[in-house]
């Protein structure tokens, strides 16, 4: 008895044990609001999946950048475009696998040819896709980045 | 004589430039006439569009096998050639991926693959991956429905094949049957061009 208590007390010290993270699902029309915030904060909002491969290269450059950025206002969502059906077997795991910090949406939405558009007309659809936006501000790129070019094009934006 | 000069010279400028601007490197618009290309099959055999001499059209997809949603319009392409292919729009679908970014698009995976499911059109390689930038191919899948204009393929609709990458028969707009039906009775597709999200292609930067 005294043993499983030891063990039960052990258990709930490990790092690694999964505390329930929830992933907020939402529509397009649920998610467009994080795209226009109004605040002095530089906002950073990565297009990605786990099954994007160039997506997952990239993701801890962006999950550090509140950390690089501490004490500066920076603001990190990692918008994933997996499935609502994958987000318990398969994003969550990710998530807690990566020890990822950001805060962690999820876009799914039918009609992507409609949003796809709204977001930025310059976007094929293509992952990974990144808008960067401030109070004065904003651009969409639709390419990968390497850490030190993300640090170095978020800092533009906390300079102007 | 001069004055003349320094003009044309100008005007030489200024029209270069205008070109530059109005010419896209980017890829296709609709409207454009498709430039031929020759790619190995996975049967070993070399295929180009004029080889499909009593087509009135095609329909090219550039897809993969790794992409999660290339996998999930898969039996989509297969369907969109056993209903298209008798009536002069074959599918001819093109892998643009490198392999060695991505091993599961390689050429003997793409041989597997259509053997395993039994596809019925072409699978080409892009091997030189000098195809897929002159269409403008962004991502897989991603369709460009052709019509034969004389000797010449011109496109007619460029984007997604339906508007439901999860499940086709939720869709509530099948882009590419729709732009076919259309071509089909003499008129153009209503809409021709769309956007979807996909897995970006495979090169080398």
């Amino acid at each position: 008895m005294f043993v499983h208590l030891i063990g039960l007390i052990l258990f709930f010290q490990s790092p690694n044990v999964v505390k329930d993270r929830v992933v907020p699902v939402y529509t397009y029309n649920e998610f467009k609001p994080l795209l226009h915030k109004k605040s002095d904060t530089v906002y950073v909002i990565n297009f990605w999946a786990t099954w994007c491969k160039p997506c997952i290269k990239e993701l801890p450059h962006f999950d550090n950048l509140e950390s690089h950025f501490a004490g500066k206002k920076v603001k990190v969502i990692l918008v994933s475009l997996d499935f609502r059906e994958n987000v318990k077997t398969q994003l969550v795991p990710f998530l807690d696998k990566k020890k990822i910090k950001s805060e962690v949406v999820v876009l799914d939405d039918p009609n992507a040819n409609a949003w796809i558009e709204n977001i930025d007309p310059d976007w094929s659809g293509a992952i990974p896709a990144t808008i960067i936006y401030s109070k004065n501000k904003r651009d969409f790129f639709e390419k990968e980045f390497s850490e030190e070019e993300l640090n170095k094009t978020v800092s533009n934006y906390l300079n102007d | 004589m001069k004055v003349l000069k320094f003009t044309l010279f100008l005007s030489v400028i200024v029209l270069g430039a205008l070109n530059i601007a109005f010419t896209s490197d980017e890829g296709y618009q609709v409207g454009d006439k498709v430039k031929d290309f020759s790619l190995k099959n996975i049967d070993g055999n070399m295929v180009a569009l004029k080889d499909f001499k009593d087509a009135k059209g095609a329909i090219v997809v550039f897809t993969c096998n790794h992409c999660p949603y290339a996998k999930l319009y898969e039996q989509r392409i297969i369907d969109l050639n056993a209903k298209y292919a008798s009536l002069g729009y074959p599918v001819v679908a093109i892998n643009p991926n490198d392999p060695s970014i991505e091993p599961d698009d390689s050429f003997e995976e793409m041989v597997k693959r259509a053997r395993d499911k039994n596809y019925t059109f072409p699978y080409l390689f892009d091997e030189k991956q000098t195809v897929y930038p002159e269409f403008g191919a962004t991502r897989t899948p991603h369709t460009f429905v052709l019509s034969k204009v004389g000797d010449d393929f011109v496109v007619e609709y460029i984007g997604a094949i339906d508007d439901n990458t999860k499940d086709g028969a939720q869709a509530t707009a099948k882009y590419v049957e729709d732009a076919i039906t259309a071509l089909s009775k003499g008129d153009k597709p209503a809409v021709t061009f769309t956007k979807a999200v996909g897995c970006g292609i495979k090169a080398k930067k």
